[in-house]
């Protein structure tokens, strides 16, 4: 059992005010976010840093014939210029695949392309100058000459004869295909009272950190040191990133990682551009800064969710679910990105899709092909938002086939909340679910009676509403089966070593980053209700390599559940060990000790005995008062990974009340609602943020977000004015609701909550924009749900 | 380069700046006030929201050169001086902040309406902040951080 009882970890009872978990404490860290005080990577500044800009490719597709630097080097303030030869001889170029994503391929991609580039936004010379404006001149001055080739853009046509192959070398544009199959599909559909199917678009979107990508790489060949600092979610990674391609060993390289200003997935991979600053601080033995423009994030970040999925679903007589069979095809740009590859996605949707439902038969392809188009890779809830689109669009399309109520057909096939351990028919495991509680609680939530009455008496008026529900499972805490057993460095360890300083102040360091969840405040309340202090005597430290535990960062939503519980294990183990020392002065057994806002207590009577800054003054200057074989050492160190579940499901439902205005087509958000299950919830005001935050970025992609691209491969969307991100004004209020099913892996109980809110917030609107339009008997499946496609369902438009 | 005497944050500064430098490189670059961000460049996204002669503005959008004799506040001004303490206890309690790089441009553009003493509804804060983005918090608690600073000021039945 993994309660937390105050017996489990030490306390004397659960109401003491050390006992954080689960309580609304604020994020020490915002008030340097409020007053401007924080330090983003571009917030540095080193001696002698110099400035990097690259030229990017015009092309989707172009040979690269000739580049010319001398007049970039003419012009004032340039020191140096970079090509991809010049980078090849001092960095190596690598290749994303993954052993366990069976027949995966990919091409070997260059810091800096050496003949060809393959995007229109690849970055193929770097100008090094004083000033980012001096770089950018330089970038103005070069000379490259191409030879355009003809691109392949189109995902559809990607393997078909005569497409153009991306990479010659690989045979064919053919990164990655799976299926997972299960029972008899072709005789459920056979024997089913009702099929209903669909094809889905997901638009191809991107994260927009408001802060770019930032870097700053710094060699001293003195002591042959490469230091960098990085907004990245996975500094260790990165430290083995920069050693491997550099031909350094990894205790010569520390990645520094101060306040980064969103991440969102997009800053856990391997981007060309920034491995060239690592190779050209190295060449030049000096500091080089680069910060992405807005135009370089919209080209070269990665971009995400370019899939088109065909989807069929059989059911029997009564509602049940008898089979899905899903085709998925993506286009992921042409490379894969590294180390996580772009496959990965595509992936998930396989093992995703059906995941709320108990059912037997099932077939889901997925088909992963290059494009000459940005690279894909994984962005929030990598998979889950199309998976979920898939399925809960298609179980709403079996309730109007059937003439069933949509919540009614979701209770009669979610998994039974009893039902667990239960695996799914592409084989996810889980531990325990709680689906239906979800459902109940969601119900107490959304006033449906008034809603649905309001819907009718505003049809009357000649005004559309809808609702629409989405249940969705969201895959966190991840163990080394995500990228481990395929051969990626990518820690699913983390380790937190937690100390106490001589007047009683406790450091943590946790090898978890922070990127604005909150991970900082929540591994302090871990550490505090572990420890037995107040929160404020807490101090933690995250983001460099040099000084925190061996760990995996955060991405996936791990920082709590994986993070966390190291947290909570050195906590608890230094605990043990200051009272170990406190029971040698006091003359006292370990057990009759307690330790309770920061002092010794006599645990039966609560009674205070020493303070940590009266132990801490003898230990550490006064250790020859101490027993002479005492083990005094105030620092405890714990490492911690999942180890009887691949990954540690979490579950939910969302919905969502919209207004459509069939005369514009646009789609006016009412109010939503979700309820989440991840387990222990540390910090409810965090997590209710999380969600929120989570839900807004689904928004996005399910009404605005849309990397636009001609037939030629060139990007549309550039500028924050053609690319639409949610604003506050767009935004409905949210309510979200908890159910708290702990893992049973963890002594903390916690899974993840990043990814929930933008795994079902797509589908709950898709769900309710079409409720909105049954009057005209028309659906849409294509996101975004922009005006122009609703008219065109509504034959408005052609 | 061109000269320019301005007031910045109630301090006098004297500088020679390119013609095509940004209010907001010369803040961040040549001042060092690395408060205020640059989001995009290109006057969207708000993360540059700074106050020049009383009146928020887009750092990315002026060129410090047109600044000779102007008065700017930034948001370390505005922290130091106390004028928005309210307001950034509001945000911390609501944590309306994740990863902050849109905070300091949000405080400064929710201090204009907390300046304008109006009764604004939930509604009309959410127009009102919409000139800045914010990729991580949905929104909600800014306008509920903001509905609170409003309220303890009186401004808000």
């Amino acid at each position: 059992m993994n309660e937390i009882t105050p017996a489990s970890i030490g306390l004397s009872r659960e109401d003491l005010p050390n006992s954080y978990i689960g309580r609304s404490v604020p994020r020490p860290n915002v008030p340097k976010l409020v007053q401007g005080r924080a330090t983003y990577t571009d917030d540095v500044t080193l001696p002698r840093m110099l400035q990097a800009a690259f030229l990017r490719s015009p092309h989707a597709h172009a040979k690269i014939s000739a580049i010319d630097t001398a007049s970039a080097k003419a012009v004032p303030g340039v020191i140096r210029v970079f090509t991809g030869h010049d980078l090849a001889k001092f960095c190596d170029p690598w290749v994303a695949t993954l052993d366990h994503l069976k027949g995966m391929k990919s091409a070997p991609q260059y810091p800096l392309p050496l003949h060809r580039v393959t995007w229109q936004g690849e970055p193929i010379v770097a100008v090094v100058a004083e000033s980012r404006a001096a770089a950018e001149d330089g970038v103005a001055a070069l000379q490259v000459e191409f030879e355009a080739l003809p691109a392949q853009t189109d995902m559809e046509t990607a393997l078909a004869p005569g497409a153009v192959v991306i990479h010659p070398e690989l045979g064919d544009n053919l990164v990655f295909t799976r299926t997972a199959e299960a029972g008899d599909v072709a005789a459920a559909f056979a024997a089913a009272h009702k099929i209903v199917e669909a094809r889905f678009v997901t638009g191809r979107h991107t994260g927009v950190t408001l802060e770019p990508r930032s870097i700053i790489a710094d060699y001293n060949p003195a002591d042959e040191t490469l230091t960098v600092h990085h907004s990245t979610q996975a500094p260790h990674m990165m430290q083995g990133v920069f050693a491997k391609q550099l031909r350094m060993k990894e205790g010569d390289v520390r990645v520094i990682c101060k306040d980064v200003g969103g991440s969102f997935g997009i800053k856990v991979h391997v981007y060309p551009d920034e491995v060239a600053i690592a190779a050209m601080a190295r060449i030049m033995g000096r500091p080089v800064k680069y910060v992405a423009d807005r135009f370089e994030s919209f080209v070269s970040d990665i971009h995400a969710r370019d899939h088109r999925i065909k989807g069929r679903l059989a059911v029997d007589a009564e509602g049940r679910v008898l089979a899905f069979d899903i085709d998925d095809l993506t286009g992921i740009g042409p490379y894969s990105v590294y180390p996580r590859t772009s496959a990965i996605e595509g992936n998930q949707v396989v093992n995703l899709c059906g995941g709320p439902y108990d059912f037997k038969n099932y077939r889901c392809t997925t088909t992963v092909v290059l494009q000459n188009k940005t690279p894909t890779c994984q962005y929030r809830a990598v998979g889950h938002p199309i998976a979920t689109a898939v399925t809960e669009g298609l179980m709403d399309l079996a309730a109007e086939a059937l003439g069933m109520d949509p919540v009614e057909i979701r209770r009669h096939n979610l998994i039974r909340d009893d039902a667990y351990p239960y695996t799914s028919p592409p084989g996810m495991r889980f531990e325990g679910l709680s689906h239906h509680a979800s459902l109940d609680k969601l119900l107490d939530m959304v006033p449906l009676e008034r809603i649905r009455a309001d819907q009718t008496e505003a049809r009357e008026r000649g005004i559309y509403r809808g609702i629409g529900f989405a249940s969705f499972i969201e895959l966190t805490n991840p163990s080394p089966f995500m990228y481990g057993i395929g051969g990626a460095r990518i820690s699913a360890q983390d380790g937190c070593t937690v100390r106490m300083d001589p007047d009683g102040s406790i450091v943590a360091s946790s090898g978890v980053t922070e990127q604005g969840q909150g991970t900082e405040a929540i591994l302090a309340q871990i550490v505090a209700h572990g420890v037995g202090v107040p929160f404020n005597r807490v101090k933690i430290i995250t983001g460099d390599t040099q000084t925190t535990p061996y760990g995996g960062g955060t991405w996936a939503c791990r920082g709590t559940g994986i993070g966390g519980e190291a947290a909570l294990q050195s906590a608890i183990a230094l605990k043990q060990q200051i009272l170990e020392v406190a029971s040698a002065m006091l003359q006292a057994a370990p057990e009759a000790l307690d330790l309770a806002m920061g002092e010794i207590t006599d645990k039966a009577s609560g009674k205070p005995r020493m303070t940590l800054f009266e132990l801490g003054r003898i230990v550490y200057f006064r250790g020859d008062a101490l027993p002479k074989e005492l083990q005094r050492e105030l620092v405890q160190t714990r490492h911690f990974i999942t180890k009887e579940y691949p990954f540690a499901f979490t579950n939910g439902i969302q919905a969502s009340w919209v207004e459509v205005d069939p005369a514009t087509g646009m789609v006016k958000l009412l109010e939503h609602w979700c309820i989440e299950d991840c387990g222990r919830v540390v910090n409810p005001l965090l997590v209710n943020e999380q969600v929120r935050g989570g839900i807004v970025q689904g928004i996005g992609g399910a009404l605005y977000e849309h990397c636009v691209y001609d037939a030629e491969g060139n990007l549309l969307t550039t500028t924050l004015a053609d690319y639409l991100v949610p604003m506050s004004a767009e935004m409905p209020e949210i309510h979200v609701g908890h159910v708290e099913t702990p893992t049973r892996e963890s002594l903390l109980g916690a899974k993840g909550a990043g990814e929930a809110g933008t795994a079902g917030a797509p589908a709950a609107i898709m769900n309710a924009i079409n409720d909105a339009l049954r009057p005209f008997k028309v659906c849409v499946h294509e996101q975004p749900f922009t005006p122009e496609r609703i008219l065109r369902a509504l034959g408005t438009i052609a | 380069m061109m000269p320019i005497t301005l007031t910045v944050n109630g301090e006098k500064v004297t500088r020679h700046v390119e013609p095509r430098r940004h209010l907001i490189d010369f803040l961040r670059l040549d001042l060092g006030l690395t408060g205020s961000h640059a989001g995009c460049e290109h006057g969207v996204c708000g993360a540059c929201t700074l106050r020049v002669n009383g009146k928020i503005m887009r750092g990315c959008l002026i060129l410090a050169a047109s600044l000779d004799g102007a008065e700017v506040e930034t948001i370390e001004g505005l922290s130091e001086s106390g004028e928005v303490a309210d307001l950034q206890a509001a945000f911390v309690a609501r944590n309306a902040a994740q990863c902050g790089f849109c905070t300091p441009g949000m405080v400064m553009t929710a201090a204009e309406l907390l300046a304008e003493g109006a009764c604004p509804t939930r509604g009309e804060i959410r127009e009102y902040l919409s000139g800045n983005y914010c990729r991580c918090t949905g929104y909600q608690a800014i306008v509920d951080a903001v509905e609170d600073a409003l309220r303890a000021r009186g401004t808000t039945p």
